[in-house]
This record gives C-alpha cells, structure tokens and sequence, in this order.
C-alpha cells in the first residue's frame, strides 16, 4: 500500500493542476521556495519606501485612464465644454481635453486629482525615504548603489512631476516653463539654442506640450519601472536591514515570513495608500485650472506657487541679491541663474556621493546590516540636520511672498532672514543636532549603568528621600549597548615610508567626523558601577 | 567618562557581529571594544491578545469580515453614484457631487481591503518570526575564479585582446555610429531661423498703436489718466494668423502715466515719453514671468514670481530681487488722431538674459 508508484492515479485539486501546469513551464516552485518565507523584517520607518512605491503604481493606473481622454496637442480651439465661465474662450486642445477630463467625463475629476495628489504623495515618499535610509546609515556597504538608484528615481520623480504639471498649458503651468525656458537661457554658450530646441523654435511655441507629454508617459515612466526593479531586486539581493534588537545580527534577517504575513500586510497597506489618497482626491481640490485659464504670456496671478517639490529650485533663484549679472567678452554671464543651478547641482551631488565619502573616511569594508540610531552616528546626523535645514530654506524661499503677506512682513525682510537661514542656518543646524545626538548618548550610557527611574521614592532611615533606580534587563539593554564607535585614524607611513595627501585628508575628515564620540557601556564598566553603588 | 580608554591599539577584527566578513575585511576606523556586551539572544515570544482569549480572536475576526463586506459595499456605492450623480451640463456642483461620491465609494472599497487585510495579519495570522542567514554579498571564490575563467575563455577564443586592430576599430565605430542619431535632433527646431535674430526683434515697429490687452482696442493719449497702468499689445496682434502667443510673449507692454514731477528722466530719453506716460516691456529681465504688480503711488513694479521690483519714475531700474537689468523703454508718441504709437521697436532684446546678448 505504501509502494505508491509516480504512476499511481490520484486525485488532485484543481488548484494542484494548475499550479503543476505552471511550475512544468516555468519552474516557479523554485521562487517559491526560495523566496515565499523569506523573513522580512519590519518597523514603521520601512513603510516610508512602500509609501513611495505603492502611489507610484496608483500613479501609473490613474495616468493610464488620464492618457485615454488627454491631448497632447498645442492647437488653438474654442472651448465648448461644460464649464460656462471659460465657454468661446481661445484655449489649446491640451487645456481643453483637461477641462473636459475635469467637467464632463464623470469621474474624470476624481481620477486627475488622484493622479497628481499621487504624484505628490510619490515625491515626498522618496524624500522621506532617502532620509529615513541617511539617518540610519542604510546605505553602507553593501547598499551603496541602491542608494544612487533610488537619488536616480527621486531625481526622475520630480522630472514626472514637473512635465505632468505642464501638460494642461494652463496659465499657471505656462509661466512654470516660462520660467524654466529664462533660466535655460541663462546657461552660458548652449543656452539659448538649448531653449530655442526645447520648445521647437521661439517661446511658448506649439511643441512643448507634445514633447513633455513623451517624455512624461514614455521615457520617464519606463526608466522609472525599471530603476524600481533593479532597486527591488537589490533589497532581494542584499535582504533588508533591521534595527539592532535582542537575537537580531549582522548575520541575520529577522523578521515575519513573506507568505503569508508581510505578503498581506504589504499587500494591505497597498489598499491603504490608494484608499488614503482616494479620499483626498475626493474632497480636496488640486490644480483647478479652470480658475487659471489658457496659458497667456502676458497675465500672471499674485502669490503662484509650484508643485511642492520644485520649491528648493524656485526659492534658490528668489534668494538672489540684485545685480548677479555681467556683461564680459562680449557675452552675457548670469550669475543669478547659474548660482543657484551650481548650487544646487553641487548640493544633489553632495547627497548622491555620500555613501562613498563616509566609506572613504571611515575605510570600513565589512557589511553593515543593522541600522543605526541616528544618535549613535552624530556626526552624520548632524551633516543630515545641516542639509535639511539648507533644502528647508529653499523651500520656503519659493513662498517668500505669500510669508510676507500672511506674516505682514516686508517682501526684503523675508528674502533677508531666508538668505541667512541657506548661509548660516545649516552650521546652527549641525551643532545642534550634534550636541543633541551625544547628549543622548550619554542618558543612554546613564540609563544602562544605573537603571532607568522607577518612579518609586524611598524615604531611607536617615530620613533622606531617593528614587529606586531599576536596572535594565538584558534585552533592553541590548538596545542601547549594541553599536559601534569609530577613532579618528591615525596618520602612519604607509609600506614606503610616506604619508600620502590621500591619507591626509582621510586622518583629518575623520578627525572632523569622529572626534567627539560617547563610547557603549561595556560589562566591565557595568560591574565598576554596581560595586561603587553598593558601597 | 569612560569613551577614551579604548583608543590606542586597533583590536584585530575579532568582532563576533561581523563575523560574516572574513577576518580580512578592513574595519577601518571602527572602534571594536574587546569588552562589548553580547548578543542576549531572542527574548521570550509574548502572545497576543487573540492567542490567549477567544472572545477577542472571534472580535477580530468579524472585524476582518466587516471590513472585506465593507469594501464590497462601498464599491457598489462608487458605481451606483456614477449613474445617480450624472454630470448635468453647466453645473459646478453636480461636477463636485459626482467627483464626491465616487471618490468616497472608491475610498471605503479601498481602505475596507487595506485595513482588513493588515488587522488580518496583525491580529489572526500566527505572528511567526524568522531569522534566515545572512551570506556574503560577493560570489564565493570559485565562482569568481569561474567568472574569470569564462572571461579568460572568450577572450581567447575571441581574440579580443590579441587582435587589438579589430578591437580598437571596433570601438571607434561604436563611439561613432550614435553621432547621426544626435544630429536629427537638430530637427527639434526649425532650420531656417535663428534665436539670437529672433530674441533681439518684437512686432513693435514705428507707427504700431498701443492697444488693449486683451481687447486689442486702441488706446488714446488723452484716456490715459495719471495714475493709470494699462496691459497693452501692440495693435494687430490678435489678427496674426501664425505666432500669436510668441509675438505676444516678447511685445506685451505695461503702460503707466506718472506726474510728470515724479518721472526721473534721462537727458537722451526725455523724448521717449509722452505728458509723463511712459511704456515698459512686462517680461521681467530675471526669467521672462509678466511683472503684472503695479503699486501706484510707489510707482513700483513688481514680478510676482521672484519679487524683483523695478522703478518705473527711474527707467525702471532694479531695486531689489534677482534681476539685473532695468525693464526697456518703449520709445512713444502720439499720432494724428491722438493715439499712442511706438517711435520704433525696443532698442534692446526683451525679456530674461541669454548668452549672445550683449
């Protein structure tokens, strides 16, 4: 009875059919195997990634529908649809399809409000993200070029962005290029053919449109799609990391299996930001061009504000002070155009190199899988800090005008105090957040050695009052002991007797990155302290 | 404290948490204490509330349900509210009912899914924790050495690095080959015109009347009363047939008339303005946005995009913001029949800088 032969007849599900049709053709039971309980780990701050890429794929399935009514076209028709304020008004075929997207496709509304809503949520995903990867160390070896992928793909994100919100050739999104078309022509020897290609002879033109319209369904989504794969297939590749916690390694991953549980949480939170961004769509208006109108070189509303993630660029150029300009062998130098595009291309460079600058300093090869408390790296965080507050500046440069007519301020005062906070806010910003991050360290040294408050007061014999200080079991403990401290290197001849400008410079950045550290608490120092309390 | 005493002598890489990575692995400038705590190991697994109580296993399991019937519920909502909340022709507010309940109906199939689904897993799944290895990123030795091999292999058999004529004429020709794609590019604009001729003229010729923007309505000397700005086209400009928008782009005027005390006129251009009105191009020097603010009795422009803020009493020099250059003056006078025409073009290109401006 137990010498079942392979031959014997047996009844098999209809789902065992299946699955066997399927694994004969394309060995799918390997992945499965190998892939299907592989331990996931998780924290909330690991969602901010899925954030990204869950609105990215409503993005994808919104702007599907979208292209099915949308016309790329630059033509000029009288508009004759629903909405009677713009009725005879001269308008392109571009701004006319959005209206009727918008007035007289049911639904249509909601679908393009998703759409950019989407768009919004998906950049601030990928800051979020990148941010939440910096102040982790997330991107040291091995995770080095994920970190340059997923800068790509924020870089590519804003790219969608700002070609999606110039398509409807409204009033608003006309002067955006308006602007863009200024500042390319701004760029020295290339400018001005740059321009006069770009937009297919002189401003506005009739080709823009068609030609963001390409690049927004096309070029751009398909670079997008693939990035995110090859960023997914690393995580495979690389296993995500996970915070130090008791049991968890560096040689290990720990965490719920793929199926079923972070499959359906996973797949849940996927319902969730679609939901989320369902219900704004449905209750907040976003981009009402119907309030703009068609584009017109000539008019142009108070108080306009970009997109939110192009506001660094645009507050980068407010912040200007006059009188950037030359004239110098015969040509025009603009420097109040090329300040802020240097400035900023160095910034983004800064922030796409730094994986390797800190490799560089600390020349630590081995792999790191476990993220750091942003405390336990100071100097890095603090680098963080600056950065942030120097974007923040930008950005709320780009609403200069509106903070001073809210705030009842001076235009000049604004620009002013706005230009100081770009030059000087980021050293405050450092030093703060440095002597924030050793100042934890040190309660968590205090915490380890002489156990957290318990909050119970004891009135001694001598009638003196203390509080009953708790010690820490092991576990917790683990928390705060389990991370490492670097030295600054120390200058030595290397093997023929030189000291290379190379090393120099790594001795003295490590000085600048490692020179003030609060070392964990080891077991001797532990013990030191539970002899000197019971004396 | 206590950070210090461990400098010194660099420990040799015996740190048990990275023991993934060969002793060879350089740890660079980390500090490895020899006295670290270890590694507790897992705690004690603590169970849930559902694993322990079935009344509250039974709860999250009608929460579940509830949740998926809900999304179910709300889907036959967003469809229904397609049909009972049509767009009615004209009406803002049916635009803004329809837009409402499908998105709502939309919203609860969503989240009804989503929240289900993660309570599911959260509350009812085994809360199952793996620890699965983790192996060196790198390829072990042998397939490096394979890797190499299989390199070493073809290039013999290839003879790429023996043949170096074929080779390097081989990359020649690859650098070469995309050159032609680069060059159709030129067809992005068309070929028989040329920016810098382009950027340095406007419609604006002697004699063109100042007109209404957008009207296109002439505008006569005498309506223009002092405190007045007008947005103004150049006369003719609403009949173009091809390149309205870009005429309009370059020749859009501001037209303002000041007392004629206030005006601060240069000697050489006292005859560019008429009973203290004067013509300024609206596209701003910085990046080309219309400057559309005019504070009267400041007589003060300013570009709602970048804050620049020109003077208009002083030939609209910059006197804050980004810009550099003074808005140019569009030289006018009156004409028979008492309207305002242009004596010429503008005497210098219009709009943001470029590099063969000079």
């Amino acid at each position: 009875m137990s010498t079942a032969t392979p031959t014997a007849p047996q009844r098999r599900s209809a789902t065992a059919a299946a699955s066997n049709y399927i694994d004969e053709r394309t060995s799918l039971s390997v992945f499965v195997k190998e892939l299907g309980r592989k331990a996931f780990p998780d924290h909330w701050s690991f969602l901010l990634g899925e954030v990204a890429l869950f609105s990215f794929v409503v993005v994808l399935i919104t702007g599907t529908f979208l292209t099915f009514f949308f016309q790329a076209s630059m033509a000029e028709v009288e508009y004759d649809g629903s909405y009677v304020p713009l009725k005879g008004v001269e308008m392109s075929v571009a701004m006319a399809s959005t209206l009727d997207i918008s007035f007289d496709i049911r639904g249509g509304l909601f679908v393009r409000q998703m759409h950019h809503w989407g768009a919004l949520l998906f950049v601030a995903a990928i800051g979020l993200h990148m941010l939440r990867v910096f102040f982790t160390g997330a991107f040291r070896k091995p995770r080095e070029l994920n970190w340059v992928i997923g800068f790509t793909m924020f870089i590519l994100a804003m790219g969608e962005g700002f070609t999606g919100y110039s398509l409807p050739d409204d009033l608003l999104s006309g002067n955006g290029l308006r602007i863009i078309d200024g500042m390319i022509k701004g760029i020295p020897l290339i400018g001005t053919w740059t321009s006069f290609l770009l937009f297919g002879g002189e401003f506005p033109g009739t080709a823009i449109v068609g030609r963001l319209y390409s690049l927004h369904i096309l070029l751009l989504p398909a670079l997008l799609v693939a990035l995110v794969a090859v960023h997914l297939l690393f995580v495979v590749v690389h296993k995500h990391t996970h915070y130090a916690a008791p049991g968890r390694t560096q040689q290990n991953a720990v965490g719920p299996p793929i199926l079923p549980i972070y499959a359906a949480k996973a797949g849940g939170f996927f319902f969730i930001v679609f939901g989320v961004l369902a219900l704004i769509a449905s209750m907040f208006t976003i981009n009402p061009i119907w309030n703009y109108g068609p584009y017109d070189p000539s008019p142009v509303s108070a108080g306009t504000q970009p997109d939110w993630y192009i506001g660094f660029a645009d507050g980068a150029l407010r912040l200007i002070p006059p009188g950037w300009e030359f004239v110098w062998l015969d040509r025009t130098w603009s420097f109040n155009i090329l300040v802020p595009l240097i400035a900023l291309g160095l910034f983004i460079l800064l922030v796409v190199s730094y994986p390797f600058i800190e490799a560089f300093v600390t020349g630590d090869k081995r792999e790191h899988h476990i993220a750091d408390r942003p405390r336990n790296a100071p100097t890095r965080t603090a680098i963080g800090a600056a950065g942030v507050t120097f974007y923040a500046g930008l950005w709320a440069a780009a609403s200069s005008d509106i903070l001073a007519t809210h705030f009842r301020l001076t235009m000049e005062g604004v620009i002013h105090a706005l230009q100081a906070v770009v030059l000087i806010g980021p050293f405050i910003a450092y030093f703060i957040a440095k002597r924030v991050c050793l100042a934890l360290q040190k309660k968590d040294r205090e915490i380890v050695l002489h156990g957290y408050e318990s909050g119970r007061i004891v009135k001694l014999p001598g009638g003196e009052f203390i509080e009953v200080h708790q010690p820490l079991d092991e576990y917790d403990r683990w928390k705060l002991v389990s991370y490492e401290t670097n030295q600054p290197l120390m200058l030595r001849p290397n093997d023929r007797g030189k000291i290379t400008v190379a090393q120099k410079i790594r001795a003295g950045m490590s000085r600048w990155f490692f020179e003030d550290r609060i070392a964990p608490v080891t077991k001797g120092e532990l013990e030191a302290s539970h002899h000197s309390s019971q004396h | 404290m206590a950070q210090d005493d461990h400098s010194g002598a660099e420990l040799a890489a015996a740190d048990s948490s990275h023991a993934a990575n060969v002793p060879a692995v350089k740890t660079g400038t980390a500090l490895i204490q020899a006295d670290a705590f270890e590694n507790p190991g897992f705690p004690p697994h603590r169970p849930r509330v559902t694993d322990e109580d079935p009344k509250k296993e039974r709860r999250a399991q009608r929460t579940v349900y509830t949740l998926f019937y809900l999304s179910i519920l709300g889907s036959v909502w967003a469809i229904a509210a397609y049909m009972l909340f049509p767009i009615e022709s004209n009406d803002v507010g049916a635009v803004r009912l329809n837009n409402m309940f499908i998105g709502l109906g939309a919203t609860l199939a969503l989240l009804g899914i989503g929240f289900g689904a993660v309570h599911w897993a959260k509350a009812l799944m085994e809360d199952v924790e793996l620890a699965d290895e983790r192996h060196k990123i790198g390829g072990n030795e042998v397939a490096r050495a394979g890797a190499v091999k299989v390199f070493q292999d073809a290039d013999r058999e290839s003879g790429f690095t023996r043949r170096s004529v074929i080779r390097n004429s081989l990359i020649g020709a690859l650098v070469v080959f995309p050159l032609p794609a680069i060059v159709l590019f030129r067809g992005w604009a068309p070929q028989d015109e040329h920016p810098v001729e382009l950027l340095s003229h406007t419609m604006w010729q002697k004699g063109t009347r100042l007109a209404l923007d957008p009207s296109g309505a002439p505008i006569k000397a005498a309506d223009v009363t002092i405190g007045s700005a007008f947005h103004v086209i150049p006369e003719g400009l609403n009949d173009l047939e091809h390149g309205r928008l870009e005429q309009k782009a370059k020749a859009a005027v501001l037209l303002m008339r000041l007392n004629p005390e206030d005006l601060n006129e240069n000697v050489n251009r006292t005859s560019w303005s008429y009973n203290g009105i004067v013509a300024y191009s609206k596209i701003c020097t910085h990046v080309g946005c219309p400057v559309a603010l005019y504070e009267q009795h400041t007589h003060h422009l300013l570009c709602p995009c970048h804050q620049s803020q020109f003077d208009v009493a002083d030939h609209c020099k910059v006197i804050f913001g980004p810009a550099k250059r003074p808005l140019p003056q569009l030289p006018i006078a009156v004409d028979d029949e008492g309207y305002l025409i242009a004596q010429s073009d503008f005497t210098e290109p219009v709009g943001p800088s470029f590099w063969e401006r000079h």
